[in-house]
């Protein structure tokens, strides 16, 4: 029989993180590291659910002694380990990373990019017209979800959200190679024709909005979606009996959109279709 | 034969409504509520308090279902309370509370995760309970071997390494033969049956005829496959059997429920970390329904009401004077209706006209009644019969309270929106029709009526609303505020000390018994009913969103017997069974076998199943065999244009 292995309780490591000294539990990242002490790291491919994919580049820190810089969310913290998240090199990196991806792909729904980019002084235009994003026709083809491929930055979160991370479906994957690749259903079939089973767990990971509900999408369009006029409360779904924690986001009295908190033991940030969307017949008023 | 017309969404219901020389009209809140209590006093005065039934909800919150409890035992007098529990689970907490002593799944979602062996017997986990079944494949995917049973070759077996397919309603002699080979391989957990159980003896007795051979013979599983499953789970580390409503469905649910406890106690897979025996329940709260004593035998925090003791704690609280008997419970109150011994009934939000099998016969029960309230969200088929109709609101959004789920975790329900003008709090409700009743209550908040509960309930006493919220719910039993229970329940049965011990774990010798609705020439076909992922019960919350994948009602069919009757996917084709007749179309499904058929209850107000199946209930539990029906399939004549 198969023995599973359920983890033994951790030694603590001591390293020190822009010129402080911080223990952390053995085997945490540098990512975990400046989030215990309150400091800040651009991400966007990390997931606090998912196993790091490294690839975006906006969280790469300086090691002392390491040749190349190293992404936070996947190095493990070694003892001794002497972190520099803010230092020139880190600067320049988080610089280049941000004008790369923000002259090729449209992060206008992108939470944070903005303020990272001033930080760091990011000027995405700087490559020239050639450069620019080019537009794609958002996918619209059901009721629940709309793709917007302009706006992804081929993170993997999506993927690994419907694989064997955590919906386990394999409804998508990367398709193509090279400058090719791009996020895809298999054959590119209409979702309404794939594997998927429309449990929004991708658009839960998205970081760009590539990938969004149909209500947040017509919201938007429409300029009536108003995130400083929505209200979020945490409740638990009124289906099933596994007691998922579903979080209602709720402007002027209606639901817009359901979301699960990440640390919840129960969904791990995840749902299936009826928590997600199974909200309408309340507001059927 | 039904009508078809296609599953219009509810719209919510905002004005109460009177029934007046048979037609319901809208009236006053003040006007309704008068209405309301007046019946149930008239009904109480004329026929005693028996004569009234509590169908509480299993949607609603902990809180509510409390005050439903207490509305007919301290207002009313009455313990003629239950939910649709009874439809579902009850066996699985009947078989648990008998053997054990409380009736809830021993285990945490984690431990699933950690265990090295699932099985997921009569259970499609993966579209009935999608999260559930996540935390199953994170084991799956760390090699944990997972084995189903199922008659359907279902989305959850095709991610088994074994699929055991046994014949509908064969669960007891597939059982009693895996424990069989467990004895006689000697791989009983000796010791842990010495310390912790009885009856041994008299189950090896019983479980003696049914060897491999004999099993393969009824069950339809091959010897080899019983042989597997029996020794994987006797050696396993951590085994976890999880189980859902094809064990509890049936005329014999808590014999079911009983000989799948049998395997955990012959080899010590209970009480332990990551071993143990998990309903996965159906509803948002039917395990919080249950623990808050809104079922007929039972107080709030499965405390015994024949018990005197408990009796004198709770009307020294509630200044009340208990019945210290046993009530109705729903099939029972059922049946006092047909007899009319009972004559009015308060319902809220379930919906039993279309939620009970043959429900036909429901329909006729329930216009025998004097007086109907019924208090919900929507204007349901059971609202449309009712005599008052107050306007609910919906318990997971709009109230404050706690909900509690599968793995007795109890969790924070938090209002996030305002229920439609003219909807009304349930507890509001109910509280403004008991102070009519002469009942001196004043509406409480969620939090009050839960400090009232966790004063006596001593499962609960250690869940503030503060602690509750600071630790991400908290699983029962939790009697202190200081600390926290071990995850898993009945620990108790490894410990050296008998005095720590307790109660010993008792075998049942349950006897096999095939479903009630036979197949014969006439009724050829075994028909049995499921849910859907993207869909829910009766359809009233679910057919509110759009659905890409939802296709309707429809008969799912093996391709062998599509052939023999020489139908095609999509033909509309007359099933009859010996309770009606309904027309639905045909799908071809390639994980059924001959002879099996399939069909959900999503859509009644397209195809109502439910006049088909039939009301056989288990003795114990009252639970109806909505998984076994016998029935005939007949080409519908060519349509003359």
């Amino acid at each position: 029989m198969t023995i599973v292995e359920i983890g033994l309780p951790k030694r603590l490591v001591e390293m020190t993180l822009d010129g402080e000294s911080v223990r952390v539990p053995e085997g945490a990242t540098i990512l975990d590291a400046c989030t215990a002490k309150g400091k800040s790291i651009p991400t966007l491919c990390y997931g606090d659910t998912l196993k790091p994919a490294n690839a975006c580049r906006v969280c790469m820190v300086e090691v002392e002694g390491s040749r190349t810089l190293v992404p936070s969310c996947s190095r493990k913290v070694e003892p001794g380990m002497v972190v520099h998240t803010d230092s020139e090199r880190t600067q320049h990196s988080r610089k280049l990373v941000l004008e790369l991806l923000g002259s090729a792909t449209d992060l206008s729904t992108t939470p944070h990019v903005d303020e990272w980019m001033s930080a760091c002084g990011a000027d995405p235009s700087r490559f020239g017209p050639e450069a620019e994003t080019k537009l794609q026709p958002t996918i619209v083809d059901n009721p629940l979800y709309v793709r917007d491929y302009g706006k992804c930055i081929m993170c993997y979160k999506c993927v690994d959200a419907c694989g064997d991370q955590w919906q386990n479906s394999f409804a998508i994957s990367v398709a193509g190679r090279g400058f090719d690749s791009r996020i895809s259903t298999e054959f590119s079939t209409p979702l309404p024709d794939s594997a998927c089973v429309y449990c929004g767990n991708c658009i839960e990971v998205c970081p760009t909005g590539a990938l969004s509900f149909k209500r947040e999408h017509d919201k938007r369009e429409d300029g009536t979606w108003d995130e400083s006029a929505q209200t979020q409360t945490t409740t638990v779904c009124t289906f099933c009996g596994v007691g998922c924690n579903l979080t209602l986001h709720v402007q002027d009295n209606e639901i817009v959109k359901v979301t699960s908190p990440h640390e919840s033991t129960v969904t791990h940030g995840n749902l299936c279709i009826k928590g997600r969307f199974g909200w309408q017949h309340v507001q059927n008023r | 034969m039904s009508r078809r017309k296609k599953t219009e969404p509810y719209v919510r219901l905002t004005q109460p409504l009177v029934r007046d020389a048979g037609i319901l009209r809208p009236a006053t809140w003040d006007e309704a509520l008068d209405r309301a209590a007046e019946g149930f006093r008239r009904n109480v005065a004329k026929n005693g308090p028996d004569a009234f039934g509590m169908f509480s909800c299993a949607r609603a919150t902990n809180e509510m279902n409390y005050m439903a409890q207490k509305f007919t035992r301290a207002v009313i007098g009455t313990n003629n309370v239950d939910s649709c529990n009874r439809t579902c689970h009850a066996p699985s907490v009947a078989g648990l509370a008998k053997v054990f002593g409380s009736g809830g799944g021993t285990s945490s979602y984690q431990e699933i995760e950690d265990a090295d062996l699932i099985v997921l017997w009569g259970s499609n986990a993966r579209e009935a309970h999608p999260i559930f079944f996540q935390h199953v494949l994170k084991a799956v995917n760390k090699g944990a071997k997972l084995y189903v049973v199922d008659p359907r070759l279902t989305s959850t077996g095709r991610w088994a390494h074994k699929w055991l397919r046994l014949n509908v309603g064969t669960d007891i002699p597939l059982a009693h033969a895996i424990a069989r080979e467990i004895i006689a391989s000697n791989l009983i957990n000796r010791s842990f049956i010495e310390r912790a159980t009885e009856g041994f003896e008299e189950f090896v007795k019983a479980v003696e005829p049914w060897t491999l051979p004999v099993a393969e013979l009824e069950t339809g599983v091959p010897a080899e496959l019983i042989r597997e499953l029996a020794h994987a789970y006797a050696k396993a580390d951590r085994g976890q059997l999880s189980w859902t409503l094809g064990i509890t469905e049936h005329h014999n649910g808590t014999d079911n429920v009983l000989s799948l406890i049998n395997l955990a106690l012959l080899t010590g897979q209970v009480g332990r970390y990551g071993a143990g025996l998990n309903p996965l329940r159906g509803q948002n709260n039917v395990q919080g329904g249950g623990d808050m004593g809104a079922i007929p035998d039972r107080m709030p925090g499965f405390q015994d009401i024949t018990d005197p003791d408990v009796t004198a704690k709770f009307n020294a609280a509630w200044g009340s004077n208990i019945q210290a008997r046993k009530g109705w419970n729903l099939t029972q109150m059922l049946e006092a209706m047909e007899r009319g011994d009972m004559t009015t009934v308060y319902i809220i939000g379930e919906n039993p006209v279309q939620s009970e099998a043959d429900c036909e016969h429901t329909i006729k029960r329930l216009s025998n009644l004097d007086h109907i309230v019924v208090q919900d969200i929507f204007l349901t088929k059971t609202a449309q019969m009712a005599h008052v109709v107050l306007p609910a609101a919906a318990a997971w959004c709009e109230t404050d309270g706690t909900f509690t789920n599968s793995e007795r975790r109890v969790q924070r329900v938090r209002k996030a929106l305002n229920p439609p003008e003219g909807a009304r709090d349930d507890i509001e409700i109910m509280s403004q029709i008991a102070e009519r009743l002469g009942a001196p209550w004043q509406h409480m908040t969620g939090e009050k009526v839960w400090d009232e509960l966790r004063s006596l309930s001593p499962l609960h006493t250690g869940m503030s609303y503060q602690r509750l919220e600071e630790l991400g719910g908290i699983q029962w039993p939790c009697p202190s505020e200081d600390s926290l229970e071990p995850s898993f329940l009945h620990g108790r049965l490894w410990e050296e000390d008998p005095v720590k011990r307790g109660m010993p774990a008792t075998f049942s010798p349950v006897l096999h018994s095939p479903p009630v609705d036979e197949l014969t020439e006439e009724f050829p076909y075994r028909l049995t009913t499921g849910r859907r992922l993207d869909s829910y019960n009766t359809g009233v919350q679910s057919a509110g969103f759009e659905s890409p994948l939802r296709k309707g009602e429809t008969l799912d069919l093996s391709p062998q017997d599509a052939e023999k009757l020489n139908v095609k996917a999509g033909e509309e084709v007359q099933i009859t069974s010996r309770r009606g007749q309904i027309q639905a179309p045909v799908r071809i499904d390639d994980g059924l076998t001959p002879g099996l058929v399939f069909m959900t209850f999503h859509f009644p107000d397209e195809i109502d199943v439910n006049i088909i199946t039939i009301e056989a209930t288990c003795p114990i539990a009252g639970t109806a065999e909505y998984k076994a029906a016998a029935i005939r399939i007949d080409k519908l004549p060519v349509k003359v244009a």
